[in-house]
């Protein structure tokens, strides 16, 4: 290797590690018994306490009390951790279900209106929560949906996202391929199920790795549609659980954190396809 | 290519149908009402005209909540760019360390805002860890949520959290440019430097819109990170346009949201026009 790729390699390599030392922060926290956090957090739960908190990687005596206390003593924990699971699986069925279908329309088919159709979708994708906060609140308000999950499955489930990561996969199908299998199919559902869902599954398990992660991570629709803080997803309860109990609290993080990494790991060709794919050209 | 076969005119529609039947009844038709709603007065829904919109461009919250949306844009698309582009040059020649880099590059995207909130509030703490290294280093400690440097904080998640994202888009563009072009220019003697500025980025440039209009809505889910880290009243050079809204949809000002709401649109409308031309260019 040239001196110039070393040097760009080790700074590069540098920003990697720095990019995943909270993680490692994070897991310090998890094991590090309740003494030595309260010393170390000190300065910053104490109101009075002068001086700075410290930290260390490799905790003084490593225990797993703060994640058994957690997993068996607090059951709102659980129940945060169902409603996280009952949120990401409706919008993630949603997303499957009626996104797919949308999706292969969209690629396969000519039909009236589908050019503004298209950019419409395109538009809705781009467009932020300010945007849409008032508009979802009011027709979940009409339907009677509001403190209910549904109130956020809803929107996520009908995103238009999921539908341009899916529609550039199913688009790069083959043509002979459908051509042929219209010969034996008997209608065009049978065309999508046999041949689309199979062939575009890439693009279906990208567009599901990003809608997990999208939605296991829900911060500002759950907390605008659900005034019940018993409905309330992990996102937004384990912030409430407060550095004055760290040790659950850290606890809690790593749980939160757990999903998302399996996901991530098992799932990171999807991830980079599902990234390419959302830079959407028509 | 995609031949119409009689009878199949509305095919492609049957299977937007599902998708469409939602996206009309949770935002397109809401928006519209929100759209009117912007022209009436929100306690006796009497035509106002232009008021809320007077109203929420007099507001100073509103003002103060735009011009950091645009100072954070303005700050953080130079830098996440430039930065994501470096890396994505470098680790365009394949390797297995560059890979794992990658992968260590998309990391935070997985990582749940919930769970790394709890770190960065240890972290950039009045008493905090960092502050704690400023000072055993002979610097002074600063006061990270509490002054103008909130905003950088803030500048450093999004860049932290964004910069994987971004370089997979770049690595996308970069692999479509032709081999070809590049052995040509080296058997022509040109340097690297040449090379980059007359070769890769001018072939970059199609990739330079996307990935532009794909960060600054990025930018919009940074609220997440300032809510979780500084709860609803931040320091004023984080207050986010998020918190806006959210304030009025607190005071029930369903008038001044709309007039929000149908601006903010206006403005992504500008900027999608601009995502478009980019693509025309292709």
């Amino acid at each position: 290797m040239k001196p110039v790729r070393v040097l760009t390699m080790s700074i590069l390599t540098g920003l990697a590690v720095l990019m995943c030392a909270p993680v490692a922060f994070l897991f310090a926290g998890v094991i590090m018994d309740s003494g030595e956090l309260r010393v170390r957090l000190g300065p910053v739960l104490l109101e009075n306490q002068k001086g700075f908190a410290s930290w260390s990687l490799l905790p003084q005596s490593p225990s797993l009390s703060h994640l058994v206390e957690l997993l068996l003593d607090s059951p709102e924990f659980f129940h945060m951790f169902w409603n996280s699971v009952a949120v990401v699986a409706g919008i993630l069925l949603g997303q499957l279900l009626v996104g797919a279908a949308a999706a292969w329309g969209f690629a396969r088919y000519r039909f009236p209106f589908r050019g503004a159709l298209f950019t419409l979708y395109l538009i809705l994708m781009l467009m932020p929560f300010q945007v849409t906060m008032l508009s979802s609140y009011l027709a979940l308000d009409r339907m009677g949906l509001i403190d209910t999950l549904w109130a956020v499955i809803l929107p996520g489930a009908f995103s238009t996202f999921p539908v341009f990561i899916m529609y550039r996969f199913f688009r790069a199908i083959p043509e002979a391929i459908i051509e042929s299998a219209r010969l034996d199919a008997r209608n065009a559902f049978q065309i999508f199920w046999y041949i689309g869902i199979p062939l575009g599954s890439a693009g279906i398990v990208s567009a599901m790795v990003l809608g997990f992660l999208e939605s296991w991570n829900l911060i500002e629709q759950p907390m605008a549609f659900l005034k019940d803080k018993s409905l309330w997803p992990l996102s937004l309860y384990l912030p409430s659980i407060g550095l004055g109990n760290a040790g659950p609290a850290f606890a809690g993080a790593l749980l939160a954190l757990v999903p998302a990494l399996l996901v991530f790991l098992s799932g990171r060709d999807y991830l980079e396809q599902g990234i390419v794919a959302s830079a959407v050209k028509e | 290519m995609r031949r119409r076969i009689k009878g199949e005119r509305w095919t492609g529609l049957l299977f937007l149908l599902p998708s469409l039947v939602g996206v009309l009844a949770f935002v397109l038709i809401p928006f519209l009402d929100v759209i009117r709603r912007s022209f009436l007065s929100a306690v006796t829904e009497e035509w106002v005209g232009l008021k809320s919109y007077r109203d929420v461009l007099e507001n100073p919250a509103f003002r103060l909540a735009c011009w950091n949306t645009l100072r954070f844009s303005a700050v953080c698309l130079p830098a996440l760019l430039g930065l994501s582009l470096f890396v994505g040059v470098v680790l365009q020649e394949k390797s297995r360390l560059g890979d794992g880099l990658k992968t260590a590059f998309l990391f935070p995207m997985a990582i749940p805002v919930a769970s790394i909130a709890l770190v960065w509030r240890v972290l950039f703490d009045k008493q905090g860890v960092i502050n704690g290294i400023l000072h055993s280093l002979g610097l002074s400690a600063i006061d990270w949520m509490g002054s103008s440097m909130a905003f950088w904080v803030l500048v450093g998640s999004y860049l932290w959290k964004n910069l994987g994202y971004d370089v997979v888009l770049w690595l996308a563009g970069l692999s479509g440019i032709s081999t070809a072009i590049y052995e040509a220019a080296r058997i022509d003697g040109a340097g690297e430097w040449t090379i980059f500025r007359r070769i890769t980025l001018p072939c970059l440039m199609p990739t330079l819109f996307t990935v532009s209009v794909l960060s600054i809505l990025n930018s919009f889910k940074v609220f997440r990170e300032a809510y979780l880290v500084a709860g609803d009243y931040p320091h004023r050079s984080m207050y986010l346009l998020q918190h806006i809204f959210n304030n009025w949809f607190r005071d029930l000002s369903f008038d001044r949201m709309a007039a929000g709401a149908v601006m903010t649109a206006i403005v992504i409308l500008c900027l999608i026009g601009l995502l478009r031309k980019g693509f025309d260019r292709e």
